[in-house]
């Protein structure tokens, strides 16, 4: 079952990134490894910037 | 595909040269089937057989040169997803996910309406160009700005322009991407109105799709943020209940006519949609049609594969036509060169120079994933070109002719219709043309230039061959028309917001206000700006009684082909810099061909006598017409035809301005060769300094 589920997961996750949807998992990840002093966003605020910044292209800040 | 370190046994050496002398010789022979078999209907799967050989041939030999010897990918070095990651734009990502995510972003209406206009030669020009063109051509350009990119931190196309051959030819290239997006807009536009004019089932369907996508919009936003496959998964449903929705509505006879539109009112609804895209926040609308969109682009992709391996349809279009001499009712001029800028996606496109330098080299997470991601998915996108074409040639002559060629042409009847292609020497009866309409759904096919109907035709015959029988064609014609028709859409409004953005970047020079993106007076008025710039050409289109794809498809041709040419200075620019110069005909051999087909194309319809050809010509012939004091045949008013002279003047300026900005940038760029090269000026590359990879779990 965890098998399966976990599938589900990893598959879903392609799907959102070949898409081009945000990944918020993987920025997760990226902010444990590299800052983990940081807090991370929220999964409404990552949402709402990475919207934000895949059509106004403002310029790529981290944190 | 990484190759092993270890040399292959003599044996195994042998046994693979072999196999690709073998896939060689089944391309080449499907090849000599294609153009020499006459008199006989030709399989589709010898077209089939052609292209995948080439590719193969040209995936194995030429990109593997590509990267070992031009670039020399290294999976040692650190790619800029590496260098800079985030978390957001610059991630490392598995190079199947970015193959998928590269093909979604590049694969858009153009592979699929070009290769149908340019049936009208028949289908061997087509299939040569698309073939042999993607492996010498598209995929190198797209595979080699790639590369650099990935090796300047994942810089714009614009930006390498501007640092790698100079100022002018940076702010040419900049200049020209604006004219682009504003030409393509207006014949996408076009393509749509063509599609759903006088056909309230296809109206109803696409006109759902807009609030499908904000259900979708406020789903992400406030009831499950984020959720994106939720709501598509939701998106998708509706969908299927908007087809047959529209199917209901066009068996009300009230209802029925209420959506029964004309060209102008829904131009005037599609300049609506594309000013709302721009000004409402992205969350609303054009998020939830982009990812709606990239799931149909796939499932498109897929239905029209599998409906082709499933039937192999016999290709009833002949090799040639008696078109290729320059007189084919669905757009003037002969096959050289304008089979060249009519099929642009498929063989080479400069659009994909815009992608293979933005999003796609901040993904990648090794600097050899760019010969599959690159090379690879251009070959892929010539493979829906091909199969575009397939399913334009599979349908018999005359219907093509009777959707594709325009009103001027054929009339306002059946019968009208049958006879003028009758004497264009191919056979459809009237009953025909008006059985095929009630089996699709609609009251008439006829003139639906632009190619999305056509294809949908198409289409529908080979999935109702395939499953389904006769009775489901008019479900799968209006399947088909949505499945394109949204994407088009996405392309359109997408196109209108990045425009605004450029023309905003543009305007803040003049007045500083009017960059800030976020304030709402300089947003409306910059939007409406591009509407209007791309607006004017899609009214252009909608009142021209040649069909309006006359005059605009080459123009867009043209000045996609202007982009490649851009994109390919910048490539050869950046190959002699990097002291390679010596390999540099690989980039100079498709932009020596582009720099032929778009000069002469652009000369042709800017000077060529003929009415039908020339723009001047044409506006000459009008105001004669004009001053006579009659209507050319299908002119509507007096009005009309005053705005057709001025249109043509204007189409006149356009393909100047794209014939001046080509010389322009092969100038500058030029310059930059030889001043290299003489060693007046140094090879010094801008690429970021190799830094080792730091390998990760996994590898």
């Amino acid at each position: 079952m965890g098998a399966i589920v976990g599938f589900v997961h990893r598959a879903a996750s392609v799907v959102r990134r070949v898409i081009g949807a945000p990944d918020y998992d993987g920025y997760l990840a990226h902010v444990a490894r590299r800052h983990p002093e940081c807090v991370p966003l929220s999964r409404e605020e990552f949402s709402r910037d990475a919207l934000a910044r895949r059509y106004d292209r403002p310029g790529s800040r981290c944190c | 595909m990484s190759t092993s370190i270890v040399p292959a046994r003599p044996g195994m050496r042998v046994v693979a040269a072999l196999g690709w002398l073998l896939v060689a010789v089944a391309g080449a022979g499907a090849l000599a089937v294609l153009a020499l078999r006459r008199g006989e209907n030709v399989s589709a799967a010898w077209l089939l057989v052609a292209a995948l050989c080439t590719y193969a041939i040209g995936y194995r030999f030429y990109s593997a040169f590509l990267s070992a010897k031009l670039f020399a990918l290294d999976d040692a070095r650190a790619t800029p997803s590496e260098r800079l990651s985030d978390g957001r734009d610059f991630v490392p990502t598995n190079r199947w996910v970015v193959f998928g995510h590269h093909f979604a972003a590049i694969a858009g209406p153009g592979p699929l309406v070009g290769p149908t206009l340019a049936a009208q030669f028949g289908y061997l020009p087509g299939v040569l160009w698309i073939v042999i063109g993607v492996v010498l051509g598209g995929a190198v350009q797209d595979m080699v700005i790639l590369c650099a990119s990935i090796r300047r931190d994942g810089k714009s196309l614009g930006q390498m322009a501007k640092e790698e051959i100079g100022p002018v030819a940076g702010f040419t290239a900049l200049v020209a991407v604006l004219g682009i997006m504003v030409v393509l807009i207006a014949v996408l536009g076009l393509v749509v109105v063509n599609a759903l004019k006088s056909s309230p089932w296809g109206t109803v369907t696409i006109g759902l799709t807009i609030p499908i996508a904000m259900i979708m919009g406020f789903y992400m936003r406030w009831l499950r943020p984020g959720r994106v496959l939720e709501a598509s998964a939701i998106g998708i449903v509706l969908l299927i209940v908007a087809l047959y929705a529209g199917r209901w509505v066009a068996e009300q006879p009230t209802l029925a006519a209420t959506f029964t539109l004309s060209g102008k009112t829904l131009a005037i609804l599609v300049m609506a949609y594309g000013f709302a895209a721009s000004v409402l926040p992205v969350w609303m609308l054009l998020a939830p049609r982009d990812y709606l969109s990239a799931f149909v682009k796939i499932g498109v992709v897929l239905a029209l594969a599998i409906g082709i391996l499933i039937t192999l349809p016999p290709l009833q279009m002949p090799a040639l036509t008696r078109f290729t001499d320059g007189t084919g009712p669905i757009f003037a001029g002969a096959l050289f060169p304008f089979a060249f800028i009519t099929i642009a996606c498929g063989s080479i496109s400069g659009f994909h120079a815009l992608i293979a330098s933005g999003t796609t080299p901040k993904l990648l997470e090794r600097e050899r994933d760019a010969r599959m991601i690159g090379y690879g998915a251009m070959l892929m996108e010539s493979f829906v070109a091909v199969m575009a074409l397939i399913a334009a040639c599979a349908i018999t002559p005359g219907v093509y002719f009777a959707i594709n060629a325009p009103a001027a042409a054929l009339g306002p009847t059946a019968q009208t219709a049958a006879s003028a292609i009758a004497n264009w020497g191919f056979v459809v009866t009237p009953a025909e043309l008006e059985q095929l309409a009630r089996d699709v759904g609609e009251t008439s096919l006829l003139s639906r230039t632009g190619g999305a109907p056509s294809l949908a035709v198409g289409m529908a015959h080979l999935f109702s061959r395939a499953l389904g029988g006769s009775a489901a064609m008019a479900l799968w014609y209006h399947f088909a028309l949505m499945f394109e028709a949204l994407f088009i859409l996405t392309t359109l409004d997408a196109g209108t917001r990045v425009g605004r953005f450029m023309l905003q970047d543009l305007g803040r020079h003049v007045w500083p206000a009017f960059g800030r993106t976020s304030w709402m007076p300089a947003v409306v008025l910059s939007s409406a700006m591009i509407v209007a710039m791309w607006g004017h050409f899609l009214w252009q289109g909608v009142i021209d009684p040649l069909g309006g794809i006359n005059s605009l498809w080459p123009l867009f041709g043209i000045s996609n082909q202007l982009l490649a040419a851009v994109a390919l200075c910048v490539a050869t620019t950046v190959i002699i810099k990097m002291g390679k110069a010596r390999y540099a005909w690989v980039t100079l051999l498709p932009l020596a061909w582009l720099v032929v087909v778009t000069l002469s194309a652009g000369a042709t319809k800017l000077f060529s006598p003929q009415p039908r050809l020339g723009f001047i010509a044409q506006a000459h012939a009008l105001q004669a017409a004009q001053a006579a004091g009659t209507l050319p045949p299908g002119v509507k008013s007096a009005g009309d035809l005053t705005q057709m002279i001025a249109n043509n003047y204007l189409d006149a300026a356009v393909a100047g301005f794209f014939l001046l900005s080509v010389i322009v940038i092969l100038l500058d760029s030029a310059r930059e060769w030889i001043a290299v090269v003489s060693g007046a000026k140094a090879a010094r590359s801008t690429e970021v300094p190799f830094q080792p990879r730091a390998f990760a779990a996994g590898d």
